[in-house]
């Protein structure tokens, strides 16, 4: 097939920006282990009042130091509210829902997880920086989504 | 040339889509940005950004888009076998998305376009989008019948350009509906019915991205069709070459559809390597977007410098900016350039994260398809009623504004949302303001973007005005003809690129590879289905 000359630099530039990008979305979750919220587990979502860990979902902290903290969405609040957590320690919410499809976004943050009924999201991040942050539902669950926010308080580590 | 009025049919139906569509969008942006207005409430609002979703997404492009492959398989094929048939498509169709809109306009299905369960609308609404994509379906086979009939008549010769891109788009179509299919028939209407007590919500949502994203490969598609085998020629220049088009339409082909994943890098229940995986294709499919800006380009310089253009860059200046059609493919594509690097940051795996569903999405689909897709349409739309009515275009003076007010109105917006959805501001909500705490941070960004819903709004009520009063009082002419860019180097054979069986056959290997892993584990695990929720 014939190429004109320009247009064959063109292309191969075009290859060699994609396999950069690529290169660090691959690099970044291969070193850093840097990847969207993946867990795989399931839940019965019509009997959370049953379950050990979502019937009080609650901030836990663990005999190592790090905290879980389980939430349950649904139309339109998070339990618990408000949650609270050290700052600098890592931090793992075990997201689900009690209805609909939900979003969980710690606004400022990179914490971001659908909340599906049905399923357990699972992420860990850590708030280096003590304050308040609001927490946003940011998927469509009724006529009342937007009212739906939740708060997050980071307090200074004691030392 | 005798006039189209099956393509004239269809183009009818999306304007009229589009007309609804854009009252409902500038009224979304005014609520956002916490302006008041009569009538404004909570569920008035989600029900109207489930409709100007549905007709937008699903309506205008659907219809056009099968007005637009009616008129170009009439102008390059000189036929449409199966006529009758396609009009029994088009009442299928639109009696579909009557009964659909009904369900939308009375409240019984504020879903949104994406109705992700356990969300559950009036069954109604699940059916007649059902008979829309079956009459998209239909449409497709008298499209594949008129090749088949063109291809008896000249063999050895390749498909003309412009219905190589319609062929490739259909068969986009086919394998995107599919996952929709499985999606709404399988497991959506038996339980809004009430045969089924439950559903997955994460099965069904896999089977929507199935659909969800090839869906922006099927109105783009016909963009770039317009952009490679009409602007050229309106600019007077050729095709900078013919053969890389065909490459770029089947590799569109090819790697449209295992991409769904980068919608659902937020969701639980898919592992994060075979999210990675579809990472890849998405960035893939990078490529021939990147050819096209060349190719096109480098057809438009063609043009500069035939009338007359010696400089680096003063080529641009020579272009035929005052004609409607050319002046929105031209914005379309700049908006393209913004759009597609955008898209890139959504796609990328752990940056996504910052921007998944807050306003940053909303401005983001707004330059690709509302503006790369919709605004090429209505450009297209200019071209072709003339050619599809045998009507002079009417209110021509709005046709040349009209772009340009679209592209002005779409700066204001995304610009807007983009840096706001970085502040933290989700997607699709009735109050910028949400609980009152926080609307400081997007405040100003909201408003302004409001002031470019209502630019987008007045552009919008040119392009119905124009067309309106074309097909109404239009006066009568014959029918110009259809003209296409002439490559500057012709096309003589058929070769790789026009090989659709063999490409056909790899897309649906990938798509297998891409889709059946995962969807076999996401059924293997033990899983509770959910009951059905209306809270709207």
């Amino acid at each position: 097939m014939h190429v004109e000359l320009y247009e064959r630099i063109w292309m191969w530039l075009a290859g060699a920006l994609i396999v950069v990008f690529l290169g660090v979305v691959v690099g970044t979750a291969a070193m850093g282990a840097i990847e969207p919220p993946s867990h795989i587990e399931t839940i019965d979502p019509t009997a959370l009042d049953k379950s050990p860990e979502f019937s009080a979902p609650a901030v836990k902290v663990n005999a190592d130091g790090s905290v879980t903290v389980s939430v349950v969405a649904q139309m339109f609040s998070f339990t618990p509210d408000p949650i609270e957590v050290p700052a600098g320690r890592p931090v793992t919410f075990r997201i689900t829902s009690a209805d609909v499809v939900h979003g969980f976004q710690v606004v400022g943050t990179n914490a971001n997880a659908m909340a599906v009924p049905g399923y357990v999201s699972q992420f860990t991040v850590t708030f280096n920086t003590a304050g308040e942050y609001t927490i946003a539902c940011n998927e469509y669950c009724g006529v009342m989504h937007h009212m739906m926010a939740g708060k997050v308080i980071v307090k200074p580590e004691a030392r | 040339m005798k006039t189209n009025r099956l393509a004239a049919a269809h183009v009818g139906v999306a304007v009229a889509a589009f007309g609804v569509a854009s009252s409902m969008g500038v009224l979304q942006g005014l609520s956002v940005a916490d302006f008041n207005f009569p009538q404004r409430g909570e569920s008035l609002y989600y029900l109207s950004v489930t409709a100007h979703g549905v007709l937008m997404a699903l309506v205008f492009t659907t219809f056009f888009i099968m007005g637009l492959g009616y008129a170009l398989s009439q102008a390059q094929l000189g036929r449409i076998v199966g006529r009758r048939t396609a009009w029994f498509a088009f009442w299928l169709a639109l009696g579909g998305t009557v009964a659909a809109a009904y369900t939308i306009l009375t409240g019984q299905a504020t879903v949104l376009y994406t109705f992700y369960p356990p969300l559950q609308a009036h069954p109604l609404f699940y059916i007649g989008a059902t008979l829309l994509i079956v009459g998209s379906w239909i449409w497709g086979g008298v499209i594949i019948a008129s090749i088949r009939s063109w291809r008896r008549e000249h063999p050895g010769v390749a498909l003309p350009l412009a219905m190589h891109g319609t062929l490739a788009n259909i068969i986009i179509w086919y394998l995107a509906t599919t996952g929709l299919a499985i999606e709404v028939v399988v497991l959506i209407i038996p339980w809004s019915l009430g045969w089924v007590k439950t559903i997955d919500p994460m099965l069904a949502r896999t089977y929507f991205w199935w659909f969800g994203h090839p869906l922006v490969y099927f109105w783009l598609l016909p963009a770039y069709g317009l952009w490679y085998t009409v602007m050229p020629r309106i600019a007077g220049g050729r095709l900078f070459s013919d053969r890389l088009a065909r490459m770029v339409f089947i590799l569109f082909v090819v790697l449209s559809t295992p991409v769904g994943f980068h919608h659902q890098f937020a969701d639980p229940g898919i592992s994060a390597n075979w999210k990675l995986a579809h990472t890849i294709t998405t960035f893939a499919i990078l490529f021939p977007s990147f050819v096209t800006a060349f190719t096109v380009i480098a057809s438009l310089e063609v043009a500069g410098r035939l009338k007359g253009a010696t400089g680096l860059f003063n080529w641009i200046g020579k272009l035929p900016w005052g004609d409607p059609l050319f002046a929105s493919l031209a914005l379309a594509m700049l908006a393209f350039t913004f759009g597609g690097f955008g898209g890139a940051i959504n796609a990328a795996y752990a940056m996504n994260s910052m921007v998944h569903n807050t306003a940053w999405i909303m401005g983001h689909f707004h330059l690709t398809l509302g503006t790369t897709a919709a605004l090429s349409f209505m450009g297209g739309t200019y071209w072709l009623l003339p050619r599809i009515l045998g009507r002079e275009l009417r209110l021509t003076s709005l046709a040349r504004v009209q772009p340009y007010l679209w592209f002005l109105g779409m700066s204001f917006f995304s610009i807007s949302y983009h840096i706001a959805g970085l502040r933290g501001l989700p997607r699709r909500v009735y109050s910028g303001a949400l609980t009152g705490e926080l609307g400081g941070a997007w405040h100003g960004l909201t408003q302004i973007a409001a002031i470019g819903g209502v630019i987008l709004f007045v552009s919008a009520l040119c392009y119905v005005a124009v067309v309106v009063a074309t097909m109404a009082t239009g006066r009568r002419i014959d029918t110009p003809p259809f003209e296409f860019a002439v490559p500057l180097v012709p096309v003589a054979a058929p070769g790789l690129w026009d090989r659709f069986g063999l490409w056909t056959v790899v897309a649906i290997g990938l798509v297998l590879l891409a889709y059946a892993y995962p969807i076999l584990t996401l059924i293997g695990h033990t899983r509770y289905g959910s009951p059905p929720f209306q809270p709207f």
